[in-house]
C-alpha cells in the first residue's frame, strides 16, 4: 500500500475531477428554485399572445431569471451527460469525440438561447 | 495477457434483480437525459420567440395538440423527478439518510411528489 501511494503521489490529483463534481453540485442547487420559477414562467406563458411573451422577457428581471437557468441547466445537463458518455463509451476515440461534442453542443446551444433571450427582451 | 472473461461491466444493468431504490437511481440518469432533450426544445422556443411571430407561431402549432401535450407533461414528471430525486442526492451527499429504511422512504417521497407536483401544474395549465 505505501508503494501504491507514492508511486501515485507525484501523479497529481485525476484532473478536473473535483472541480466538475462540484460544478454539477453547486449548479444542482442553483436549479431548484430556478427550475421551480421557470416551471411557474411557463404556466403564466402558456397560451399567451406572441405580444405578452415578448413583454415578458422585456422585463429585466424576468430575462435574468432565464438566462440564468440556462447557463445553470446547460453546464449542468453538460457535465451529466458526459457522466453517461464516460460509463457506457469505451472506445477511446469515440469516447473522445463524444465528450467532445457533448462540451461543444452545450455551449453553442446555451449561447444561442441567451442571445435569443436578449433579442427577445431588446430587440423590435 | 491471459483471456479475459466477458463479465459485464458497470453500470451493469443487466445481470441484477430490480428493487425499487435501484429503479430509481437509473431514472434519474433517465429523467437527466430526457431534460436535455426539453432543453433543445427550450432553445427552438426562444430562437423562434426571437425571431417573430411567424416562427413562434410554427413551434405553437407543433406543441398545442394531443401529442404535444402528452410531451410536456413527460418533460413535467421528467424536471420534478430530477429535481425531488437530485435533492435526496444532495441530502446523501451531505452524508444523511444512506441507510436502506431511509432510502427507501425518501424514495417514495420522491415518488409521491413528482406525481403529485406535476399534476397540479397540469391542473393549473388545463383550467388557464
Amino acid at each position: 500500500m505505501v508503494q501504491r501511494a507514492s508511486a501515485a503521489r507525484r501523479l497529481g490529483s485525476a484532473r478536473a475531477g473535483l472541480a466538475e463534481w462540484k460544478l454539477q453540485r453547486l449548479t444542482a442547487v442553483a436549479l431548484v428554485p430556478l427550475g421551480l420559477w421557470f416551471v411557474f414562467a411557463m404556466l403564466a406563458l402558456s397560451g399567451e399572445p406572441y405580444a405578452e411573451v415578448r413583454a415578458f422577457f422585456a422585463s429585466p428581471f424576468n430575462a435574468t431569471m432565464t438566462i440564468l437557468t440556462v447557463i445553470a441547466a446547460f453546464q449542468h445537463a453538460r457535465l451529466g451527460v458526459r457522466v453517461i458518455v464516460e460509463d457506457y463509451v469505451h472506445a477511446p476515440a469515440a469516447r473522445v469525440a463524444a465528450l467532445v461534442a457533448t462540451d461543444l453542443l452545450a455551449f453553442a446551444f446555451a449561447t444561442s438561447c441567451i442571445v435569443a433571450v436578449l433579442f427577445a427582451a431588446l430587440g423590435s | 495477457m491471459a483471456t479475459r472473461a466477458a463479465r459485464p461491466l458497470s453500470p451493469h444493468l443487466q445481470i441484477y434483480r430490480w428493487y425499487f431504490t435501484m429503479a430509481l437511481s437509473i431514472l434519474h440518469r433517465i429523467s437527466g437525459a430526457v431534460l436535455v432533450v426539453g432543453l433543445v426544445l427550450l432553445s427552438w422556443w426562444l430562437t423562434a420567440l426571437a425571431r417573430g411571430p411567424e416562427a413562434f407561431a410554427v413551434v405553437r402549432a407543433a406543441i398545442d395538440n394531443v401529442l404535444g401535450g402528452l410531451v410536456l407533461f413527460g418533460f413535467t414528471l421528467a424536471l420534478f423527478y430530477h429535481m425531488l430525486n437530485g435533492i435526496r442526492h444532495l441530502v446523501w451527499d451531505a452524508g444523511l439518510g444512506l441507510d436502506r429504511e431511509s432510502a427507501q422512504r425518501s424514495g417514495v417521497l420522491v415518488v409521491v411528489g413528482t406525481v403529485g407536483l406535476t399534476l397540479l401544474v397540469w391542473a393549473i395549465a388545463l383550467v388557464k
